[in-house]
């Protein structure tokens, strides 16, 4: 794979959907409607083939980034055009190149209006959040980070449910409004390290948007400035995972926007934001991070997040509403192992930032499909499925209890990984997620009962077809994922071990307290690695 | 003062001397054409606009330009360059904007040519001011011609209306800042930007001096339609014809910001701890009045007009970053981008067919994707701009005014800017909504050639400076302010 360094290859991932909707734009008529189709999931499927031997080709080894791309692009600012990976991106793009993918090939018949548009808007997105995750410069960073909302917006806004308009700009007015804070974050971060500001002696540097400079460079600013900028990026991050109480807009979004949307939105939107915290906030502002009022303020958030949110699932009628609030409750873990600040803990957390894609994803998928016959996601109107749609309910099944964090599947590993590192920091941090994860047992066991046992009451639901192979196709490599990360999580672990250790030491926190699990799984290679580097 | 008309003032003055030239020859040729050729009038206008251009691409070729002529009342600096040629391209783009309207009034169109010409004369002399009189002057020459040009649709009640407030409260702000300047000149004896620079960087304030710079400040204020001094804009903006109304946004606007600058930055820099506390809040209210009132208009043209008065606010903070690079970079690359967005979005708004005229309400966008997608997208990209989402000319712009304000120590107003920014995406976007999102049959597209050349001007525009601004960015490096 030595050949793989010489091609620019994340720059081929993130424009092959972007060059792909241009060519759908101008080459093809809008009534060709099965052509256009088509066509977008063979630009999804080649961008899922570009990025597959990303996985083979990066060195687990190796510190710092990997198939790093340069070019200036405005001088005038210090602002280059950088693109490189680490294993935590690594395993977001892969995510994002295999949803991308069934996100267009779910849509077949759930799309019946105005089908080019949406195919372009599909790949245009996938273009800003792969661009996104590969950015290695902070102004570059901000433009995907900003130009994403747009084609959301418009997911949600045109193919949406009924309350679609309010949704839509409610998604973006929130998450924009978060984001601008961001902005003033950057430029101060900016001038910190050329001129100054503010009475801030300036450390004249030459400008940089650098994500890898400016990191060294935060981390050496006074704790004062340090908590204000954390505070800076904190509610860009915090709104887009989202946190308690910024989370108002999930529920809407989610439950207006197409079956695409909301698997994109859940599993890899709300990623941003805590791959914001991983990349940006902790290991830029280490003081901050490990100041205790900062720390309790963050910890709390997180845990009020996860029983809060999974006790406001408990109460839902809508199924897309349930699993909308679900994700709180979820990503409150992601954020509590992340800020556990430990090994078990951040590798625990991204993980489970996967594992939340794969099965929230899936479950979005599956309420799609209902959907899509009966028009109404109404837990009342279903009951009984088990025997009429016997495929759908073993999918299902499998999904539901990956989401609750059974054993031998992927959402076990996550939580688990987490409340290790929960436990390492705080007893009562993980006790208090314990809660969380007994009550997301109950909320989905009874999700499940609700849909599937007892009788068919509704006789509508008595004619209901079983999954088609298209529906099946998009939802088996999401179980295929969820069984190996389930079962052999180890390579995970591999792939996330160095950059976690990095940002462990960035904040000073315990580098030799790998997750039992990784660990056990290659302990004489481990042995070596994990000793605390100098 | 003595006059000096040495040859190569000849040749520094030619852009304006040509303008004015031009202007007299097609009022002289709407006298004799009257209702018929005007689209060879308009084309007469847009070939004066370019080869003044030329001229002007000329006068920036000739050695010891900088140095101040006609008794050191006109200079011709790179950033006096910059506003000439930010000008001719608005007063290009009002032009073009206009032929369909020029021709469906039953007015002869030379005359409003003309006047569109007399209005950039008085611009062009603005940028170039060097003393506080002559800048006085030309700002009256662009003020007449504006007042006439809200008031071009003699017969409609709202555009004769528009003139009215337009002149009525412009003739009073022109003796706000007339009244001002007699006082600063009472203090200093002088006139000259320079001069008074160095007379004033061994001065003493006194509240004489004090009242003057104020009083100035609030005239100029008035021009870029900043809080308080901005109820008139939106009868204006809504009554004028909407090609008038573009110009009335984009041109005159930015020579005002062109005077403000140089005035404030090299005049008064002295007393800025005194004017600067004075810009600062009217930033803040502009900012904040400007975006909401916005939030609550349901014609476009007042909603635009309200846009375009929290844009002036966002400007301001240039302003206040003078002592640093970024305030005066960030004002000349925000007007940059703000001429093309701006100009571009009241474009699409001239599109629209509604009674004969341009759009009116949002509704008239509705379904405007389904009927015309280019149109839409295109809209859709100046709407983004204006809302400053990258990457687009206004994300640039913004990001160079955020930096001033930081950079001076006004994180308070930076704060409050990025805020009040995401709350235009609100308005901005109910436009957006109407076109993408509803099905209703909104108002009628009309289109000419001279029109879709503008809306590609402006769209080429506003892209450019957002994805690659380098050679942009380059170009107002060279612009600064000699102090």
């Amino acid at each position: 794979m030595q050949s793989l360094s010489q091609i620019p290859i994340l720059s081929l991932i993130t424009y092959i959907p972007l060059l792909g909707a241009l060519a759908i734009i101008f080459l093809f008529p809008k009534e060709k409607t099965g052509p256009i189709k088509a066509f977008a999931t063979l630009v999804a499927a080649l961008d899922l083939a570009a990025s597959l031997p990303l996985w083979w080709a990066f060195d687990r080894a190796k510190d710092g980034y990997q198939f790093v791309e340069t070019a200036s692009w405005i001088p005038s600012l210090g602002v280059n055009y950088h693109f490189g990976i680490d294993g935590i991106t690594l395993l977001l793009i892969l995510l994002t190149t295999i949803i991308g993918l069934i996100a267009v090939y779910c849509s077949y018949s759930a799309i019946t209006e105005r089908q080019k548009e949406y195919y372009v808007l599909l790949l245009l997105l996938q273009t800003f959040m792969i661009g996104t995750f590969c950015c290695l410069d902070l102004f570059l960073f901000y433009v995907f980070w900003e130009v994403m909302l747009v084609p959301m917006y418009f997911l949600i806004g045109v193919w949406g449910g009924a309350r679609r308009l309010y949704a839509a700009i409610k998604f973006f007015l929130y998450t924009l409004a978060g984001s601008v804070l961001m902005l003033i974050g950057i430029i101060a971060l900016y001038f910190y390290n050329t001129t100054g500001f503010m009475g801030y002696k300036g450390l004249g540097n030459a400008a940089t948007f650098s994500i890898e400079k400016l990191t060294a460079v935060a981390a050496g600013m006074p704790a004062q400035l340090q908590i204000w900028l954390f505070f800076a990026f904190f509610f860009g991050f915090a709104i887009k995972v989202p946190m308690f109480p910024f989370h108002t807009w999930l529920p809407d979004a989610h439950t207006e926007a197409p079956t695409a949307g909301s698997v994109i939105l859940a599993a890899i939107l709300l990623k941003m934001g805590t791959y914001g915290f991983v990349r940006f906030s902790l290991p830029m502002f280490p003081e901050a991070v490990r100041n205790h009022g900062v720390i309790g303020v963050m910890a709390a958030l997180a845990i009020i997040g996860i029983v809060y949110g999974a006790m406001v699932t408990l109460v839902q009628k809508d199924m897309k509403k349930l699993i909308a609030y679900s994700s709180v409750s979820h990503l409150g873990f992601v954020m509590l192992g992340i800020f556990a600040l430990n090994m078990a803990g951040i590798q625990g957390g991204v993980l489970q930032m996967i594992n939340h894609g794969i099965s929230t994803g899936g479950l979005f998928l599956l309420v799609g499909v209902v959907y899509e016959r009966r028009h109404t996601r109404m837990i009342a109107d279903y009951g009984g499925l088990a025997k009429q749609m016997p495929i759908y309910a073993t999918y299902f099944m499998i999904m539901v209890l990956s989401s609750m964090g059974l054993p031998l599947l992927n959402g076990f590993i996550g939580e688990f990984t987490i409340l290790q590192g929960a436990f390492a920091r705080n007893f009562w941090w993980a006790f208090f997620a314990a809660t969380g994860i007994v009550l997301g047992a109950a909320y989905l066991l009874w999700l499940y009962q609700r849909i599937f046992f007892g009788e068919i009451t509704n006789p509508a639901n008595a004619k209901l077809a079983d999954l088609t192979l298209r529906e099946q196709l998009t939802l088996a490599p999401l179980v295929v994922l969820a069984l190996w990360i389930g079962l052999y999580p180890k390579p995970m672990f591999d792939v996330l071990r160095r950059p976690s250790e990095r940002i462990v030491q960035a904040v000073g926190g315990p580098i030799a307290q790998a997750p039992a699990m990784g660990r056990k799984a290659d302990a004489p290679a481990a042995a070596g690695s994990e000793a605390p580097r100098p | 003062m003595r006059f000096a008309f040495a040859p190569s003032n000849w040749i520094l003055l030619s852009p304006e001397l040509f303008l004015t030239a031009a202007g007299l020859l097609l009022l002289g040729l709407s006298v004799a054409f009257g209702k018929k050729r005007e689209e060879f009038l308009a084309f007469l206008a847009v070939l004066a606009i370019v080869v003044t251009g030329a001229l002007l691409v000329f006068v920036s070729s000739q050695a010891g330009r900088k140095t101040p002529i006609l008794g050191g009342t006109f200079v011709v600096d790179n950033f006096a360059l910059f506003f000439k040629a930010l000008i001719l391209l608005s007063l290009l783009l009002s032009v073009l904007a206009s032929v369909r309207f020029v021709g469906a009034a039953p007015y002869p169109g030379g005359e409003y040519y003309a006047l569109l010409l007399f209005s950039g004369v008085g611009m062009l002399f603005m940028v170039s001011g060097n003393n506080l009189i002559s800048i006085y002057v030309a700002l009256e020459l662009m003020a007449l011609s504006s007042y006439i040009l809200a008031g071009y649709f003699k017969a409609e009640a709202k555009s004769t209306e528009a003139a009215l407030k337009y002149f009525i409260l412009g003739a009073f702000s022109s003796g706000v800042l007339l009244y001002g300047l007699s006082l600063v000149y009472g203090v200093a004896g002088i006139m000259g930007v320079p001069e008074l620079a160095k007379l004033f960087a061994s001065a003493e304030r006194s509240n004489l001096l004090m009242l003057g710079i104020l009083l100035v400040l609030a005239g100029l204020l008035f021009k870029i339609a900043a809080v308080p001094f901005h109820v008139w804009t939106p009868d204006v903006y809504e009554g004028s014809p909407t090609p008038v109304t573009a110009f009335f946004s984009v041109g005159p606007k930015v020579a005002a910001y062109a005077i403000l600058a140089r005035i404030f930055y090299v005049a008064f820099a002295k007393f800025h701890a005194d004017w600067s506390l004075v810009v600062a809040l009217v930033s803040a209210a502009t900012m904040v009045l400007g975006n909401i009132a916005a939030l609550l208009q349901s014609n476009v043209k007042r909603m635009l007009a309200y846009s375009s008065i929290a844009n002036a606010g966002y400007a301001l903070l240039g302003v206040l970053g003078f002592r640093t690079e970024w305030g005066l970079w960030g004002i000349l690359v925000y007007l940059l981008a703000y001429t093309f967005m701006n100009f571009g979005a009241f474009s699409l708004v001239i599109l629209l067919e509604s009674k004969g005229y341009a759009a009116e309400s949002v509704s008239d966008f509705n379904g405007l994707a389904r009927r015309s997608m280019p149109a839409a997208v295109v809209m859709l990209l100046f709407l983004l701009s204006l809302a400053g989402i990258p990457p687009t000319a206004g994300f640039i712009g913004k990001y160079y005014l955020f930096s001033a304000a930081m950079k001076a120590g006004y994180a308070w107003l930076a704060v409050l800017a990025v805020v009040m920014s995401a709350v235009s995406l609100f308005y901005y976007f109910r436009i957006a909504a109407a076109m993408f999102f509803t099905d209703g049959s909104g108002a009628k597209l009309s289109s000419s050639y001279a029109l879709t050349a503008v809306i590609a001007i402006c769209a080429v525009g506003t892209l450019a400076i957002g994805v690659l601004p380098q050679p942009f960015l380059s170009v107002l490096k060279a612009c600064g302010l000699a102090p």
